[in-house]
C-alpha cells in the first residue's frame, strides 16, 4: 500500500472534565498541532468501551487516542481507574486481532495541560504517520464484496 | 419518530473561525449532508440575531435537530440549548461542533482547518438522529454554605452570605481565623493598620448568629453532589473545653514549656505549649499543642500548672478528635497560599546567613505586636544601618515559579516605607526586575517612595554573601547584582537583607482539590472555571473560589473575589432546586442477567443488586453519569442517556466519513 501523501485519521476520545478542557485550553492559548484527530466527547474516559475503539479502527481510523483525568483527579472519583484497568485488556484484544502496537494510546491530560494535549496529538499523529495506513475499513469492504 | 430535519449553523466568530476556515464552503457542503434541511453561516451565532435564526427555523421550517458549529460547548452550549428550548425544541436535540478551540485556533493551514471542520461537523450531523429528547432532573438544594479557610477571603465570603441570611459553616485549620492578613502590620498603599481593619470582621464573624465557626478543624471527606454536598469535618482536639474556656490566657503564662517557636511570629518569637496564637484570636480560646505538651507527648508533666491556673476547669487531657457531618448546598474554597520558602534558592543565604530574613518575618519584625515590639532590629538587637530588599525571590524564575506573584513589589515598597519611618537614617535598597504597581494608588505610592530617599537598583540580585572583598564590606552582608540602568555589576554592603518571596500554592492544594473534586492549574493553584468570566467558580457546579488559593492576589482583590464567590454561592442556594443533566445510566431489567459487574464498578454506589428480580438497578439520584457501567457490561445492558452507544458509533462514523 502506498503511503505517499498519507494523512493519518485519528479518533480522540476525550473526557469532558479534564482532557476536553485541556484541548480547549490548547485552543484558547493558540497552540498549534496537526489537524488529524477528531475529538469525541464522553463524560468520563471510563465510558470508552473497547467496541468504540474497534468501531473507530474498522471505520477507517489509523489510530485512537483515549484521554482522561490524571489518576486521583477523576470527576467521578475513580472512573479513570476503570479506564486504566480496561486498557491492557483492550491492548491484548487488539494485538490478537493483529493490530501493531502504538496505534492506540491512553494519556492523562488535565484541564490545565493545553501544552500536553497539543504535544500528545502532535507526537501521536507522527507516530501513526510512521506506522502508515491501517486500512481495516477497505479490508472489511473487500471481505464483504467477496462474500456478496 | 418524525423525520429528522437537521439545521446546521456555522459561526464565523468574527474572524476567529472565518479567518481560518472557509465557512462558505463548509456551509455549501453541510447543506448536502444526510438529513440536513438548512445550513446557514452567521457572523456571531451567540448574538440575539444568531439565536433568532435557530428559533425561526425551528418554528417556521420544521427543524427538529440543531448543530451549531462554533466555540466550545463549555462556552455556549447552554446558550443554544436555551434558545432552542424557548422555540419549543427539546434542548438535548441540540449539539455543538467545537470548530474554534479544537480547529480554527489550533490549525495552521486554512485548507486543513476547513477539512477538519467538516469532519467535526459530520460527526455531530451523524449523531443527531440518535439523540433523544431528555428532561432535566431536578434535585433539591440545601440552602447552607460551607466556607473553607478563615483568612480575609473566607471571612469576607462567610460574612456576606451570613448577612444575606444564609447559614454558613466556616472551617479553619488553625486555632484562630485571620490568616496571613492578621500577621501583617500595615497594608499597602494606604498604610492602614492591618489588624485594625481585619479584627472587626473577625469578631463580627465570630459573633454572627448565622455562622458556625469550626476553627482548628479540617475537612476529611466530601461526597454528594451539586446542591447536596456531604462534608465530614474533623474537629481536632484542643484538649481545652471551648465552652468553659474564657480565653483569659492564665494557662499560657504558667506553662513550663515556653520555648515553642510561634507559628504566628514565623518562628521569630516563642509561645508556650498551651497557647492562644495572638491576642485578637477568634475564637479566643486556648489550645494545647499535643506534640509539645509534656503531659500529652511524654505522659509526664510534674506540676501540670495549667490545670490549677484554669479557673473554669477547661483543660481536658482526654479530649479526642471529633467528627461532624455537614450537609451544604454550596462550598467556597478560600484556603489561601503559603510563602515560597527562600531556602530553596541557596544563593541568597536564607537559613545560612544571619540577618537574611523572609518578607513574612519582616512583617512580624515591624509589627507592634510582634516579637520585638515593632523594633526593626538585626539578630544582635541593633537597628540596621542599611537594608536591602530583594524582589522576585522564587517568582519570575524559570528554576522555581515562572509566574509573577503580584504582591511582592508593593509589599517591598511598604517595607521600605516602614524602615524609613522607624529608622530615618537607615539606607534602603530595592533590587527589582520591573516595578509592578498595578493597583489603585499603587503607582502613586511608588512615586512617594522615590521621594523618601529609597535607593532603587534595577536588576535582579544574583547573590548574597558574607565574604568581604574590601574593608567597607567587612562584617556586612553583600548583595551582588547587575545594575541594568548603570550597566555595571554592583556589590552593596548592608546589615539586613529581606527576601521578598513569592506566593506559592499550599503544599496540600492538590490533595485538597482532589478531596473536593475540582482541579488545579499547571502552577498548582486551584483552577477556575473560566479565566476571564468565571474566575470565582470551579469546574464543579456549586464549588467556588476566593482569594489567593486561585492565584496570588492582594487584599482588595481577595476581598473582591470573595464577594463574587459569595454571590455565586448565593445565586445557587437561593433556588430550592437545581437542574442536573439527565445524562445518567439506566438498566433494562428485561436484558440484565444480574451478573453484578456494574455494581462494584460504579464510583458512586449508584447501582444496587435486586436479589428478588436478579437484576441490577440504577439509583437515579445517585448516578452522576460517568458511563463506567455502560462500558463495563458484557451484554451492553446499561445505557447512558445522551451518550448512547449508537450516538458514539454515529459520531465515529461521521468523523471518518469525510
Amino acid at each position: 500500500m502506498s503511503t505517499d501523501g498519507f494523512e493519518p485519521r485519528i479518533i480522540g476520545f476525550l473526557c469532558r472534565w479534564c482532557s476536553y478542557n485541556g484541548a480547549d485550553l490548547a485552543g484558547t492559548s493558540r497552540m498549534k498541532y496537526p489537524p488529524n484527530m477528531v475529538p469525541i466527547k464522553t463524560n468520563c474516559s471510563g465510558r470508552v468501551d473497547p467496541t468504540h475503539i474497534m468501531k473507530a479502527l474498522s471505520e477507517g481510523a489509523d489510530g485512537v487516542l483515549i484521554a482522561g483525568c490524571h489518576p486521583g483527579d477523576c470527576h467521578y472519583i475513580n472512573g479513570n481507574y476503570r479506564t486504566a484497568g480496561r486498557y491492557p485488556m483492550t491492548e491484548l484484544l487488539l494485538e490478537q486481532l493483529g493490530l501493531e502496537p502504538g496505534r492506540v494510546r491512553l494519556e492523562w491530560i488535565s484541564a490545565a495541560e493545553g501544552d500536553k494535549f497539543a504535544k500528545t496529538v502532535t507526537e501521536f499523529t507522527e507516530q501513526i504517520r510512521a506506522l502508515g495506513p491501517l486500512g481495516w475499513n477497505t479490508m472489511l469492504d473487500a471481505e464483504e464484496a467477496k462474500s456478496a | 419518530m418524525a423525520e429528522e430535519k437537521i439545521a446546521v449553523y456555522i459561526c464565523h466568530c468574527g474572524t476567529n473561525i472565518a479567518g481560518k476556515v472557509d465557512v462558505e464552503e463548509v456551509t455549501r457542503w453541510a447543506a448536502e449532508q444526510p438529513n440536513v434541511v438548512v445550513a446557514r453561516e452567521y457572523k456571531y451565532m451567540c448574538s440575539d440575531p444568531g439565536q433568532e435564526l435557530i428559533q425561526k427555523d425551528i418554528k417556521e421550517n420544521g427543524v427538529n435537530r440543531v448543530v451549531v458549529a462554533a466555540c466550545s460547548p463549555t462556552m455556549h452550549e447552554p446558550t443554544f440549548r436555551k434558545a432552542a428550548a424557548d422555540a419549543g425544541l427539546n434542548p438535548f436535540l441540540v449539539q455543538m461542533a467545537n470548530i474554534r478551540e479544537h480547529c480554527s485556533w489550533v490549525t495552521v493551514d486554512p485548507d486543513e482547518a476547513t477539512a477538519k471542520t467538516k469532519r467535526i461537523l459530520s460527526a455531530q450531523i451523524h449523531r443527531l438522529p440518535f439523540n433523544q429528547a431528555l428532561e432535566p432532573i431536578e434535585v433539591n438544594v440545601n440552602p447552607d454554605v460551607l466556607v473553607v479557610g478563615g483568612g480575609i477571603a473566607g471571612i469576607e465570603a462567610a460574612l456576606k452570605l451570613a448577612d444575606a441570611g444564609k447559614k454558613v459553616f466556616l472551617v479553619e485549620k488553625d486555632p484562630s481565623i485571620g490568616g496571613h492578613m492578621a500577621m501583617f502590620d500595615k497594608t499597602f498603599p494606604t498604610l492602614d493598620c492591618s489588624a485594625c481593619i481585619l479584627t472587626p470582621k473577625m469578631s463580627a464573624l465570630g459573633k454572627h448568629p448565622n455562622v458556625t465557626l469550626l476553627a482548628y478543624s479540617e475537612v476529611d471527606e466530601v461526597s454528594g453532589y451539586v446542591g447536596n454536598f456531604k462534608v465530614k469535618v474533623r474537629r481536632k482536639a484542643r484538649y481545652v473545653d471551648t465552652v468553659k474556656c474564657t480565653g483569659c490566657a492564665a494557662c499560657t503564662e504558667v506553662c513550663v514549656v515556653r520555648k515553642v517557636k510561634s507559628e504566628f511570629d514565623v518562628g521569630l518569637g516563642f509561645r508556650s505549649a498551651i497557647y492562644i496564637p495572638f491576642p485578637q484570636a477568634v475564637p479566643l480560646r486556648a489550645t494545647i499543642d499535643a506534640t509539645k505538651c509534656l503531659t500529652l507527648s511524654k505522659g509526664k508533666c510534674a506540676k501540670q500548672p495549667c490545670v490549677p491556673a484554669c479557673g473554669p476547669e477547661a483543660i481536658d487531657f482526654t479530649q479526642q478528635d471529633e467528627f461532624i457531618d455537614l450537609d451544604v448546598g454550596a462550598i467556597i474554597m478560600a484556603t489561601g497560599f503559603e510563602l515560597w520558602n527562600p531556602e530553596q534558592d541557596q544563593r541568597y543565604g536564607y537559613g545560612r546567613l544571619e540577618n537574611v530574613i523572609s518578607s513574612l518575618e519582616f512583617e512580624r519584625l515591624s509589627n507592634a505586636s510582634g516579637p520585638t515590639g515593632g523594633h526593626i532590629v538585626c539578630k544582635n538587637g541593633e537597628a540596621p544601618k542599611s537594608v536591602a530588599i530583594l524582589h522576585c525571590i522564587g517568582s519570575r524564575d524559570e528554576n522555581h515559579q515562572e509566574f509573577c506573584s503580584r504582591v511582592c513589589c508593593m509589599y517591598s515598597l511598604k517595607f521600605a516605607h516602614l524602615i524609613k519611618e522607624h529608622l530615618p537614617e537607615t539606607e534602603v535598597y530595592e533590587f527589582y526586575i520591573d516595578m509592578r504597581t498595578f493597583g489603585k494608588g499603587y503607582e502613586e505610592f511608588y512615586k512617594r517612595l522615590m521621594d523618601e530617599g529609597v535607593n532603587f537598583v534595577r536588576g535582579r540580585a544574583a547573590e548574597v554573601t558574607n565574604v568581604a572583598l574590601s574593608p567597607e564590606e567587612q562584617g556586612h552582608l553583600v548583595v551582588k547584582a547587575e545594575d541594568t540602568l548603570l550597566g555595571m555589576t554592583r556589590r552593596v554592603p548592608v546589615d539586613m537583607v529581606i527576601l521578598s518571596a513569592g506566593l506559592s500554592p499550599r503544599k496540600d492544594a492538590k490533595e485538597v482539590a482532589q478531596t473536593f473534586g475540582f482541579g488545579c492549574s499547571a502552577n498548582g493553584f486551584y483552577l477556575e472555571r473560566h479565566p476571564k468570566l468565571e474566575p470565582a467558580s470551579t469546574m464543579t457546579d456549586g464549588i467556588f473560589l476566593a482569594g489567593a488559593c486561585q492565584y496570588p492576589k492582594d487584599i482588595p482583590d481577595a476581598v473582591a473575589q470573595a464577594g463574587a464567590a459569595a454571590a455565586g454561592a448565593l445565586v445557587f442556594v437561593n433556588h430550592e432546586t437545581v437542574k442536573v443533566e439527565p445524562t445518567i445510566s439506566y438498566i433494562d431489567p428485561e436484558k440484565c442477567s444480574g451478573c453484578h459487574i456494574c455494581v462494584g464498578l460504579c464510583p458512586h454506589a449508584a447501582i444496587q443488586y435486586n436479589a428478588e428480580k436478579n437484576v441490577a438497578e440504577v439509583i437515579q439520584a445517585a448516578c452522576k453519569g460517568c458511563g463506567v457501567c455502560v462500558a463495563a457490561c458484557g451484554s451492553n445492558v446499561p445505557q447512558q442517556s445522551g451518550y448512547l452507544d449508537e450516538q458514539i458509533f454515529a459520531e465515529i462514523e461521521g468523523a471518518l466519513a469525510v
